[in-house]
């Protein structure tokens, strides 16, 4: 019984970093569109900035957690500007592919002058070390990486569907010409949205540098898990990626524990399912 | 992805000539690649993948649907052969049978499920199908995980040819690749092809005109699939072995690649992008991953300038079909 | 334009016949392929560092002052055996590579195995574990130089059982070599008096421990056996530390640990591992010099892994076989037999010989990482707590079944 415990809090975990990069893409997909597929290189590139800033610059993990974001989401906004604006006629499939190609190029440049064999990044001393719950031995800094991905995931959800700014931006990718017409700048709206998603990968990034190597690759494979989370969830809805994030590390964690056997594959058996019977995804709207 | 093909160019009887003089003319330089000095397995490789590629084209094309799994049927077809060829001692042309039969059954049962959507979602649904085979895979002790299936033999084709010559071997590769090219040549300028391509064009009015549609969709799925583990079986003869690196995600993307260099919809399009990018990859290959990062930049290029391909624009540019 | 390539075929293919009956005589030619992993897991372990070694070889051997033609190819196989083999075919059919260095990657490495036997060239394997390559897998074309799973085994887990932990639970990593090391390990332990309560597999390369490392924790077995390495290992450790595994009481055993990893981990968390290489940069005057010569010419200015300096041996052994022969017959299974003959000595890994199996025995260390304090700079990692001799670390003859052993 305290296995079940341990492996549903580790998913509870896992979920988290499922739901902040669902969040981003999420948000990506539901203002602009496009399937955002270098979002793992992004995520990797927040948690390289981390490790930058510390090896580099000796700025800690603190810091790194707004500047890593803030930075790469620049650097996903000259994106937007310079290669994505281009798509934006034309068919959802473009953006897939040409994303999947930026994607291929940031992992290789990173793989090239760093390896794959990942660099170490330290748990910052004030979350080290752990408590004992009974059932199992929490670290410390699991557990804020819960509570963080728990309160952004809020924060953003508030931010796009309750504001005034978010207002806006759903109203820019719904009818940009009629929301041009009031006078807002589209465009601009358009490059800040893509680079709130960008941030948003980062800051899963810089959360995930201390736990897992930080690795070029570390986005290759989760990206298809994230997805899958953005599908099931539904395609634009921000509540339906937090939620489906969060469930989805859960029924991962059960998996691991009852038929370890399947634990990779049961995320995309969901979403098959889910797209058969309701393709807009639980709470999404249809395409 | 109906903005996808220029189709404009009626499929008259010079443009049907211009195709056949056009396979000739690739027949012909098959043929005497021994003669000319090339590295055969380089050839026979991209050959192979030529094939997949030509059958993921079918399904993009001519079909519209994006398929970002297609190496789930290279990889089950490779599987399965090299399985039987290795454990269950089959001659090579049964060997062949039954990588083809499974990437066929694979084909009807994903293509069921996939096909109910379009667009972005049966892109996704083919990748999570993909990534969930690959799993699969990982796991089976069949397949030996991440040693993969080596060692294959390559035995006697019908009992007379020697496929461990690698001359005779060529020959059998280029015959399997020439057959499966004309299955699709076939099915592209049949009546079949003219309602896949109306049913890209505008689905609702092929429905209206009393077309089921999801009949021709699941049917070109199929076809697409099974011969791309027919190109997947033959591969097992070439590299002697199969691994997971054919059920990964990222092949399919390569397949998606060769497909867009060569040019989306044309007939010779993912022939010549086939040979692009496995000849990019051979002669890249002391350089690590980046080839990777060129692999990405052809990727941006291809989506943002040129998105014809190599042969869409030859052939825009002479007005032709190729 | 066709008709010119065929009477430049012709004439070609008269050439090739006509100079083909001097080309199966000896001539002093060598090629050397070092196929290694330059991008991945095992990057730092071999890669470029591999390829630095077999060139310090090259240079040390005088072979080019004495009339030889030795080139050095490399490339990244990129831990996939397809590839891998891949490009072993391409060398030996257009490149005319005489001999495979590094190799490391137990997948790969049977996967060349198979490659070397069929072309009759010539593998000296120094980056794989899997013990397989002289036992059921042992071909007349290949050597293993540096270490297996079956010493590492019989090194670590011997030494730790008698040391009290005799109930062991395994991470083992899910391909050729984590398996081959779960079971030669499993047979030291039984063995010796213990018992395995459990064990689970990982995929390679998996960043996130957490869910195995929970039923290691579970499993409250004495001793925690990593068989995996490189990042997975780091991986492992790391993370195990976050759990508390160590705190819990439970030991970790790393079962192929290498000095790279101990430099990524940082003695901090590393100190007090317990585990076995055949190499040490600092064992002795010999392995120091060749050390500092190499550290100079490498990246980070690092120093030399086991696998490394196995390239070097390994080569230097090949060119003395060679010289002895007068030239090179460009017939693997020929020049390995040679070196069969030949004991070996170098400073590198002091006196040695290959068996009949293609395995070369040499002495074991086991080691100990040093605590941070004990340290007296960058890459002073190690003490040194026990030796077995070169007779004993390996599997004996008598267990082995290599059709190339009489029994």
């Amino acid at each position: 019984m305290q296995a079940l415990y341990a492996q549903l809090l580790v998913g509870l975990i896992n979920g988290s970093f499922y739901a902040l990069l669902s969040l981003g893409l999420a948000v990506i997909f539901g203002m602009l569109n496009i399937i955002n597929f270098a979002h793992g290189a992004l995520y990797m590139m927040g948690a390289f900035c981390a490790y930058f800033l510390l090896n580099l610059a000796g700025i800690g993990y603190w810091w790194a957690l707004i500047i890593a974001p803030i930075a790469v989401g620049i650097f996903g906004m000259i994106l937007e500007r310079t290669l994505l604006q281009w798509l934006s006629g034309l068919d959802h499939l473009y953006g897939l592919l040409l994303t999947f190609g930026i994607a291929l190029i940031v992992q290789g440049i990173f793989q090239n002058y760093f390896g794959s064999s990942g660099l170490p990044y330290a748990i910052p001393d004030e979350l080290k070390g752990g408590m004992n719950l009974g059932f199992m031995f929490l670290p410390i800094y699991r557990g804020w990486v819960v509570v963080f991905s728990l309160v952004i995931c809020l924060i953003t959800w508030y931010l796009i569907e309750r504001t005034r700014l978010g207002a806006y931006l759903r109203a820019a990718t719904e009818n940009p010409t009629l929301v041009r017409a009031f006078g807002i700048n589209v465009p601009r709206m358009i490059t800040l949205t893509y680079g709130l998603g960008v941030g948003l990968a980062a800051l899963a990034g810089v959360l995930s540098a201390p736990i897992n190597q930080v690795r070029p690759l570390m986005g290759a494979d989760l990206i298809i898990v994230v997805f899958a989370v953005v599908v099931i969830g539904g395609m634009g809805s921000i509540m339906g990626s937090i939620i489906t994030g969060f469930a989805l590390g859960v029924i991962e964690g059960l998996t691991k524990y009852f038929y370890p056997e399947a634990s990779n594959t049961v995320v995309f058996v969901l979403m098959v399912l889910v797209l058969l019977v309701k393709p807009s995804g639980l709470t999404g709207r249809t395409i | 992805m109906t903005a996808t093909t220029d189709d404009t160019i009626p499929v008259t009887g010079r443009a049907i000539r211009d195709e056949m003089i056009a396979f000739g003319i690739m027949t012909v330089l098959l043929l005497l690649v021994p003669f000319s000095g090339i590295y055969p397995f380089f050839v026979m490789q991209a050959l192979c993948f030529a094939l997949l590629a030509c059958a993921f084209n079918l399904l993009i094309g001519y079909g519209g649907l994006l398929s970002f799994g297609h190496a789930m049927f290279l990889g089950t077809a490779g599987y399965f052969s090299a399985h039987a060829l290795k454990v269950w001692g089959v001659t090579p042309e049964i060997g062949i049978l039954i990588g083809t039969a499974g990437a066929a059954a694979l084909a009807v049962i994903t293509g069921v499920v996939a096909i109910r959507r379009q667009g972005i979602y049966f892109a996704m649904i083919t990748l999570a199908l993909s990534q969930l085979l690959y799993f699969i895979y990982l796991q089976t002790p069949f397949t030996h995980g991440e040693d993969g299936i080596q060692g294959i033999p390559q035995g006697y084709l019908f009992g007379v040819f020697n496929l461990a010559q690698s001359t005779v071997l060529y020959y059998v590769i280029v015959a399997g690749f020439l057959f499966g090219f004309l299955v699709i040549f076939r099915a592209i300028n049949s009546p079949f092809g003219e309602v896949l391509k109306s049913i890209r064009e505008n689905e609702q009015r092929a429905i209206s005109l009393g077309y089921k549609t999801d009949q021709y969709k699941l049917l070109a799925f199929i076809l697409s699939g099974t011969l791309g583990g027919f190109a997947g079986a033959l591969k097992v003869f070439v590299a002697q072995n199969a691994s997971l690196t054919d059920v990964h995600w990222t092949m399919s993307g390569e397949i998606v690649l060769m497909t867009l260099v060569g040019g989306l919809g044309t007939v010779f399009g993912p022939v010549v992008g086939a040979f692009v990018i496995i000849a990019m990859q051979q002669y890249l290959a002391g350089f690590g991953q980046w080839v990777t990062v060129i692999q990405g930049v052809i990727f941006v290029v291809c989506v943002l300038t040129f998105r014809r391909g190599i042969i869409g624009e030859i052939a825009h540019f002479f007005r032709r079909s190729l | 334009m066709r008709t010119t390539n065929i009477t430049s075929l012709l004439l070609a293919t008269a050439l090739s016949v006509f100079a083909g009956s001097f080309a199966s005589a000896q001539d002093k030619t060598v090629k050397i392929g070092v196929l290694t992993d330059n991008s991945g897991l095992y990057s730092d372990l071999g890669g470029a560092g591999s390829t630095l070694a077999a060139q310090m070889a090259i240079e040390d051997s005088g072979l080019a002052d004495k009339g030889w033609k030795i080139s050095l190819i490399s490339a990244d196989h990129q831990n996939k055996p397809d590839i891998g083999t891949n490009i072993g075919r391409q060398w030996i059919d257009v490149e005319k590579v005489d001999i495979f260095m590094d190799v490391l990657n137990s997948g790969v490495a049977l996967a060349v195995n198979n490659l070397v036997k069929e072309k009759n060239s010539i593998m000296i394997n120094t980056g794989a574990a899997t013990s397989d390559l002289t036992n059921a897998q042992c071909s007349p074309n290949t050597i293993h130089w540096v270490y297996d799973t079956y010493m590492l085994a019989n090194s670590t887990g011997q030494a730790l059982v008698k040391a009290g932990g005799d109930t062991w639970f395994f991470l083992t990593a899910d391909y050729a070599f984590g398996a081959a090391l779960e079971r030669d390990t499993t047979a030291v332990v039984v063995k010796a008096g213990g018992k395995v309560v459990g064990s689970v597999k990982h995929p390679l390369n998996t960043a996130d421990f957490s869910s195995f490392l929970l039923q290691a924790q579970a499993s409250k077995a004495k001793i925690i056996g990593m068989a995996n390495a490189g990042g997975d290992t780091t991986n492992t450790i790391k993370q195990a530390s976050e759990f508390g595994i160590v705190a819990g009481g439970q030991k970790l055993a790393g079962l192929l640990l290498f000095i790279t990893d101990v430099h990524s981990l940082g003695l901090k968390v590393a100190q007090g591992l317990n585990f076995t290489e055949t190499f040490y940069w600092d064992l002795n005057d010999g392995t120091r010099a060749f050390s500092n010569r190499f550290s100079d010419r490498a990246k980070n200015k690092a120093k030399p892994s086991m696998v490394q300096a196995g390239v070097y041996s390994g080569l230097i052994h090949y060119f003395k076989a060679l010289e002895a022969m007068g030239g090179n017959p460009h017939d693997g299974a020929k020049v390995v037999a040679k070196m069969k003959e030949m004991p070996t000595d170098d400073p590198l890994f002091g006196k040695g010989s290959i068996r009949a199996d293609g395995r070369k025995i040499h002495p074991a260390y086991l080691f100990e990482v040093k605590k941070p304090e004990e340290s007296k700079g960058p890459w002073d990692y190690y003490k040194l707590v026990g030796t077995t001799p070169a007779d004993q670390a390996f599997r004996p003859l008598s267990e082995s079944t290599c059709p190339l052993v009489k029994k």
